[in-house]
């Protein structure tokens, strides 16, 4: 091969390895030969969270280790610092003299902690705040007699910095000239609320005060700080200067790149300095006069300048007016747009430390919102802040948490979407389908609980169009999800590759292959991990265990009514501790192991088995948990004894499969304590029996469960809740639950209740005799899968070694294990 | 740490080990990769890692296709990538690389590739 022109990359923090990335993306590593350049000793590391760093465990900070870089043919050079530039000659020189020569140099060498021009700041036992080696330095020095520490800035850097000394156990005083925390940030009102929690957790805070001097002991040590004339000295072990940074350009004015008033590198709307062959990213940048000290900007240059060097002339950095949500030292501060306008809602609550605030400009319109002790309103008003849209009706509301947007607020909080972007994508776009609304607005490629929300504006704007809007399951089948399951039941068909040669096309896709398998399931056709059903399992179904963000699984071993023995949580205790899992107890009255492998999940599974546990079905759309009340054997208001009927339905219904999950509950009074009627069925125990409750659920639109029949005796309330969840699974869509179902049910829940009481289809026996075949054939998956050598031939992480996945990372957090 | 030597063919397993329409992974030197194997018998291999959730997940992703173009589909998010170019069919700017595989008398052999799918 050729040998490739290089692609210098100046720089390895957080948005240096941004660019990599990038890079990798765009196929520039084939392109360009890539040589990046760090001159700390390790490399680029989460920066921002640096306060982890004092964590129990020592909290791991990396991002890519040295092997992503190796595999991904980039050649990382760590303590290395480049000299100097030279724009003419297109080389880098670095401090042991090694000349390189460039086709494209990208400066990425970030910021330096800005330290004010007083006496003393060269003391021992003074620092600034920047990197790991920073503060290996000060736990050195705290450790060695250290008691308290002031920080030196009261912005997010500081409150940063006090964190990480709180973790040292030191006694922790902040220092801020202006008068208040945050004060770029923050107006008056909510810096007031952010101090008082501050000081919540014992650290001290003393604002517009200005440092004249580090005060020093004649052998050098830092011993204090003076604060004016007027002031009594601050007598402290140790002094962080956390005041804000400056961009670290000297190379950039050495190789005479032009530079802003202000500091940072003068770079153009696509990143370019003054020089063709130069871009500059991240904190070294300055556009448009301004250098951004956030790591979000910093990200979205890392982007621009990779799509432009792969060819996309079209990409420029177009920063939007800043959104940020993040927890201080644990406490919720979020903001977006400007703090100050021409007129402002405020709610400043003093009795639950919240501070809310949405500002108006001069036409009404939304131009920023401040947040502190509760970020919740964010998702529905932040878009609204940064759009400068006109302010709802009940923004009150919606500031004070007491409505949700709906969908015009956010529609997707992962990507934040609000639904007018959805509407106006639809409409511009000329969009079609939900796939095409995902690609264009990123809205629904979070964590999917808005797809049903996104369908729905989907049908009203195509309908309001005056366009057919196809009900079929997909681009594979024009039915409904109703319609084929008819279709299967009807022609007996269980075969996916049947299914679609008769009545669909092509190979199926991510959404029929799970909704067919379902169906299958709900028809009891044998272990779901046989044959060809084993493809059209989603992951989840095909590991029986639901995966996480970062790959692993969490297991859940079936508890029926929330009832264990001792010898049963010792059992799950020690299992989770001999695989190192995390436990999370759920809402649903069982336990979450989470952090497994999938080399692991057998073994999990064969110590859960012996233990007597049996598959509790949480990665399926299946019935999940029979919540209970501890009822009338021990509650001195129980009627009934809803702990043995939760045990009942759990049994009788474990293993279902349906549309979408499926959860119940049972309580044993009218006080309600499990909650039943938040459950897609509910019981509640009344003197002459049990009311039904139907069609509730929690979830991103909580509703209410509706009644369907009261005071009804066990055997009666069985056999009404066969027919209801068997008429469910046969008439619902995909991925609905009962709560929609019975909304756009023809005819309601009066429909429903003349199915299920008074058989007006003529169905019961039918549905009678599915419900009876389920009970009969229920086997527990996992035992069946571990009987099953060829079934556990699959759980391995790799075809040609056993070793689980090497990139998988954790950080220790309170004491368990988390993804890093 | 060493780069691995991507003109190697190595060989992860058996041919028949593959089920049809369902990925599996392999490491090959420090690389992940995932290999499928078609209904209509054909194999692919492109990256294990999901550029989208960071995590190495597209092995465990449920393969099928879009307008006749066969994909596999993330797990952790569903977006939809093409088995023959590892070209992203929900966002053309994260593109996954493409490697060579060939079935050598039942041995799956695969050799790491370079080539990036022009973006856009």
């Amino acid at each position: 091969m050729a040998e490739r022109p290089i692609l210098a990359v100046i720089g390895n923090g957080m948005v240096g390895l941004r660019f990599l990335e990038q890079a990798v993306g765009q196929g520039l590593a084939e392109r360009y030969r890539i040589v990046a350049f760090g001159d700390e000793p390790q490399p680029a590391y989460d920066r921002v969270h640096l306060s982890a760093f004092f964590d129990d465990d020592g909290g791991d900070l990396g991002l890519a280790d040295e092997c992503w870089y190796a595999a991904n043919g980039i050649e990382l050079r760590l303590g290395c610092r480049i000299a100097a530039l030279d724009t003419t000659a297109r080389t880098v020189v670095d401090d042991r003299g090694e000349v390189l020569e460039y086709e494209h140099c990208i400066l990425a060498t970030g910021s330096y902690p800005f330290v004010p021009p007083i006496p003393g700041t060269d003391a021992a036992g003074a620092f600034v705040y920047r990197t790991i080696d920073d503060l290996e330095a000060m736990r050195a020095w705290a450790t060695a007699g250290c008691s308290t520490a002031a920080v030196i800035g009261g912005g997010l850097l500081g409150l940063e910095a006090a964190n990480a000394m709180r973790q040292l156990g030191l006694h922790t005083t902040v220092v801020e000239l202006a008068p208040r925390l945050m004060a770029v940030q923050l107006d008056d009102g909510a810096g007031a609320v952010l101090r008082r929690k501050v000081e919540e957790l014992g650290i001290e805070v003393r604002t517009g005060v200005g440092i004249t001097a580090v005060r020093t002991s004649p052998d050098g040590r830092a011993v204090g700080l003076d604060i004016g004339a007027d002031a009594p000295p601050l007598d402290v072990d140790l002094v962080v200067f956390a005041a804000g940074i400056r961009p670290r350009d000297q190379l950039a004015r050495d190789a005479g790149l032009a530079i802003g008033e202000r500091g940072g590198v003068v770079v153009d709307d696509g990143l370019l300095t003054s020089d063709p062959a130069v871009h500059a990213i991240g904190e070294v940048a300055s556009h448009a006069g301004r250098v951004h000290g956030l790591v979000a900007p910093g990200y979205e240059m890392a982007e621009v300048v990779a799509r432009r060097l792969a060819g996309d002339h079209a990409a420029v950095f177009a920063p939007t007016a800043p959104a940020t949500k993040l927890k201080l030292l644990g406490i919720d501060v979020a903001v977006a747009g400007a703090s100050e306008g021409a007129s402002a809602i405020v709610v400043d609550d003093p009795v639950s430390g919240t501070y809310r605030k949405l500002v108006l400009g001069d036409e009404g319109e939304v131009v920023g919102l401040v947040l502190v002790g509760d970020a919740g309103p964010f998702a529905a008003l932040s878009g609204l802040a940064i759009a400068g849209a006109p302010a709802p009706a009940n923004a009150f509301d919606l500031l004070t948490g007491v409505a949700d947007a709906g969908d015009a607020g956010t529609v997707c909080s992962c990507h934040n979407v609000t639904g007018a972007a959805v509407r106006s994508a639809i409409c511009d776009g000329g969009l079609e389908d939900v796939g095409a609304i995902k690609a264009c607005t990123k809205a629904g490629t979070g964590c999917g609980s808005c797809l049903p929300l996104l369908d729905r504006i989907l049908g009203e704007e195509l309908r309001a169009a005056g366009k057919e809007v196809s009900r079929g399951l997909c681009e594979h089948f024009g039915q409904t999800r109703q319609e084929l399951f008819e279709v299967i039941r009807v022609t007996g068909i269980r075969s996916f590759a049947e299914l679609a040669g008769r009545f669909g096309t092509g190979r199926g896709c991510a959404v029929c292959k799970p909704a067919v398998a379902s169906m299958f399931a709900s028809l009891s056709s044998g272990h779901i991990l046989d044959g060809e059903q084993a493809s059209l399992q989603d992951t989840n179904d095909h590991f029986l265990a639901n995966i996480q963000r970062d790959g692993t699984y969490s297991v859940i071993p079936r508890i029926p009514g929330g009832e264990i023995t001792a010898g049963g949580l010792i059992a799950i205790g020690e299992v989770a501790r001999d695989f190192d899992l995390y436990c999370k107890i759920t809402g649903g009255q069982r336990v979450d192991l989470l952090g497994a492998t999938v080399d692991q999940l057998p073994l999990i599974w064969a110590r859960l088995i012996d233990a007597g546990f049996e598959s509790g079905h949480a990665y399926g759309k299946a019935m999940r948990t029979v919540k209970s009340c501890i009822g009338s054997v021990w509650c001195r208001y129980g009627v009934q004894d809803s702990v043995q009927l939760a045990i009942d339905l759990e049994l009788r219904y474990r293993g279902l499969r349906a549309p979408h999950k499926i959860k119940l509950a049972v309580s044993g009074c009218a006080r309600e304590c499990a909650e039943a009627q938040s459950k897609d069925v509910g019981v509640i125990a009344t003197e002459r029996g049990w009311n039904l409750y139907v069609g509730g659920n929690g979830g991103m639109r909580p509703r209410h469960a509706q009644l369907l029949a009261e005071d009804l005796d066990s055997g009666t309330l069985l056999a009404t809740i066969d027919r209801f969840l068997m008429y469910y699974i046969r008439t619902a869509d995909r991925l609905e639950r009962t709560a929609t179902w019975l909304e756009t049910i023809e005819g309601g829940i009066d429909h429903v209740r003349a199915v299920v009481i008074d058989d007006a289809l003529g169905l019961a026996k039918d549905l009678d005799a599915d419900m009876a075949r389920h009970v009969a054939t229920y086997e527990c998956e996992w035992k069946a899968t571990l009987d099953d050598p060829v079934r556990l031939a699959r759980f391995r992480s790799f075809a040609n070694t056993d070793e689980p996945d090497p990139d998988l990372t954790f950080v220790r957090v309170r004491g368990q294990r988390q993804p890093a | 740490m060493t780069l691995v030597d991507t003109d190697a063919w190595v060989e992860v397993g058996l041919t028949a080990d593959l089920m049809t329409d369902r990925g599996m992974a392999a490491l090959v030197g420090c690389h992940q990769v995932a290999v499928f194997r078609l209904g209509d018998g054909s194999i692919h291999a492109i990256d294990n890692h999901d550029p989208i959730s960071g995590a190495n997940v597209l092995s465990r992703g449920i393969v099928g296709d879009r307008a006749g173009v066969p994909v596999v589909a993330s797990p952790i998010y569903k977006q939809c990538f093409e088995l023959a170019t590892g070209r992203c069919l929900d966002d053309p700017w994260l593109p996954v690389r493409v490697h060579h595989v060939r079935d050598a008398d039942g041995r799956l052999l695969v050799r790491l590739g370079t080539a990036v799918p022009e973006s856009g």
